[in-house]
């Protein structure tokens, strides 16, 4: 399956990829919309490590033996068809094992509102994930490495 | 190939799935001595304190059994397990005959050694049964005493108070949690348990129960009288290998596995809390009664049972547990004895944060972390790894903590490979 990976040597460190996953995943989808009006917006599935001059954006890796999946306690985060690691956020606790689990720490708790679980999805409704399309570097690519 | 599968939850549901991951066709048959689809164990304390419903306590989608082919046999006890005809004896004398057998039991609560714990009104807090009983009489105004300050006695504490009762935890020990937190974490931890009116008695036990028909109260090894209208007993569970009594099936503290959770028996395996296997953080056998290890090894097992040659590669102690809003995720040794380990920690008593790291030979064989949880998972990960962290382990408790601070060979190939991890 296809997978987002960061060029570190490309990235700018511009926080665009964090910017643009809110917007994909908002109410309104407008980026003015959502950062001004939206009260419960939701978190970036994508982060952005930097200790300048190294920067690079990393999110879910959708792992084939993923950990979170296998450890959570109440089923809430699975496999979709596509492969990809979601998660059931009406059977998600927030017991914030699956943050335990994540080698890459790449699950958030999104404690302003639902008290429960934030990921990386790969934007199951657009042709690529946002991240990847907004990236104004092209430090992020979506390929099938396999 | 016809497989029976003793238990229902987590490693159990691991075997179904790792063996359908195989097999497609192969018969499987759970036997579960509960009469419920397989629900969470770890939410009954979740169903205790109000926040949710019996139907959210559940593990996988009631549809699970008819889409993986599973004959479910709920409400039957398996008896015994004859290992020389292959067959399994239900409590009704029915026997039913196995290809290759998952013996996942669980653990089953350890009794303290009291006088009166046969009373009325004394309780143990694991099965959803348990809970329901529990919530059923825990009205406001009523008192508990909790005896066990551990993960169970304690989540059953925060589910009693929230219903309103008064609740005292007796702990033998010198800190509370103590198999996962260091005493420094376990004081603060005190004090929010204590913040939200939970009394705390340390370094004490329960000598009886009393009461004559029902329990009124407790009498403490001091001499201490604490009166009450229920206990609740949580000083651990052990693992319930009853089935495998008398049997050639090997036993130590659980039924003894190897890497495959296969048994000394070729055609039978265990996994979960009912297993003693190999901890790669303290290289020796050990029972870790916790989830992710039951439905790993539950997988492991059930692919190897359908013909794999799957290892179970992840054992190691790791609790993600919050009280009262106070998360807290701990892994591996926390409270290292020995000239051989390295100890780091840092706190900010009041954003009651806490974070430790202990380090053996380079290599990370333990943490803990308090309120700061963020990406926690990435010191998991190194423990399992078994990677190492010379290059960067004065990082091990910055904020920021991230890929970014490993050698950059170290971060490529985790983040630009998507090797098994």
């Amino acid at each position: 399956m296809k997978r987002v990976y960061a060029l570190e040597e490309y990235c700018v460190g511009c926080r665009l990829c964090e910017i643009n996953c809110v917007v994909a995943h908002s109410q309104s989808k407008d980026i003015i919309w959502a950062f001004k009006n939206e009260e419960a917006r939701p978190l970036p599935g994508i982060l952005v490590e930097e200790m300048k001059p190294v920067s690079f954006g990393l999110q879910c890796r959708h792992c084939d033996d993923a950990p979170c999946v296998k450890s959570c306690i109440t089923g809430a985060m699975h496999k979709d068809e596509r492969g990809a690691v979601v998660c059931d956020t009406e059977k998600c606790v927030g017991c914030w094992t699956c943050i335990m689990a994540c080698p890459y720490g790449a699950i958030k708790r999104n404690e302003s509102n639902t008290k429960v679980i934030s990921k990386c999805d790969l934007c199951p409704d657009l042709a690529q994930p946002a991240c990847v399309t907004n990236c104004p570097n092209e430090a992020l690519i979506y390929v099938d490495r396999r | 190939m016809n497989y029976i599968i003793i238990g229902n939850s987590a490693a159990a549901v691991g075997g179904v799935e790792g063996i359908r991951q195989i097999d497609k066709e192969g018969s499987i048959t759970i036997i579960s001595e509960e009469p419920y689809c397989t629900y969470s164990r770890p939410l009954i304390s979740y169903f205790l304190a109000g926040a949710l419903n019996e139907d959210k306590m559940l593990y996988r989608d009631t549809d699970f059994y008819k889409t993986n082919g599973v004959n479910l046999l709920l409400g039957t006890k398996a008896l015994s397990v004859d290992t020389e005809n292959n067959w399994v004896t239900l409590a009704g004398g029915e026997t039913i005959g196995y290809d290759k057998l998952l013996i996942a039991t669980g653990g089953k609560p350890f009794m303290p050694p009291m006088i009166g714990s046969d009373k009325k009104g004394v309780y143990t807090f694991i099965k959803r049964d348990d809970a329901e009983r529990l919530k059923a009489i825990a009205k406001p105004g009523s008192k508990a005493v909790v005896i066990g300050g551990g993960l169970i006695g304690l989540k059953a504490a925060e589910g009693l108070v929230k219903c309103g009762v008064d609740v005292t935890v007796i702990e033998l020990a010198n800190r509370i949690l103590s198999t996962i937190l260091d005493d420094q974490a376990a004081a603060i931890v005190q004090g929010v348990l204590e913040e939200h009116d939970i009394k705390v008695i340390l370094n004490n036990t329960v000598s009886e129960a009393l009461g004559s028909d029902k329990v009124t109260g407790v009498l403490l090894k001091d001499g201490t009288q604490i009166a009450c209208d229920m206990v609740v007993t949580a000083i651990g569970v052990r693992p319930n290998t009853d089935i495998v009594c008398g049997t050639v099936i090997n036993v130590n503290r659980g039924i003894v596995v190897d890497g495959h959770m296969r048994t000394n028996i070729d055609n039978i395996y265990a996994a979960g809390d009912v297993a003693e296997a190999y901890d790669i953080v303290y290289e020796d056998m050990r029972v870790t009664p916790i989830w992710p290890n039951a439905y790993m090894q539950g997988e492991v097992a059930g692919r190897n049972m359908a013909g794999d040659s799957a290892i179970f590669d992840a054992g190691f102690a790791r609790n993600s547990i919050s009280f009262f809003g106070l998360p807290m995720i701990t892994a591996g040794i926390i409270k290292p004895i020995g000239a051989e380990y390295e100890v780091l920690s840092m706190t900010i008593p009041d954003k009651k944060i806490y974070k430790k790291a202990v380090i053996k030979d380079n290599k990370l064989v333990g943490f803990i972390r308090l309120t700061d949880i963020d990406r926690a998972g990435i010191l998991t990960g190194l423990i399992k790894n078994k990677a190492d962290v010379s290059a960067f382990k004065d990082k091990l408790l910055n904020d920021d903590f991230g890929f970014v601070y490993m050698p950059k060979k170290q971060r490529k190939e985790k983040l630009l490979g998507v090797k098994r991890i």
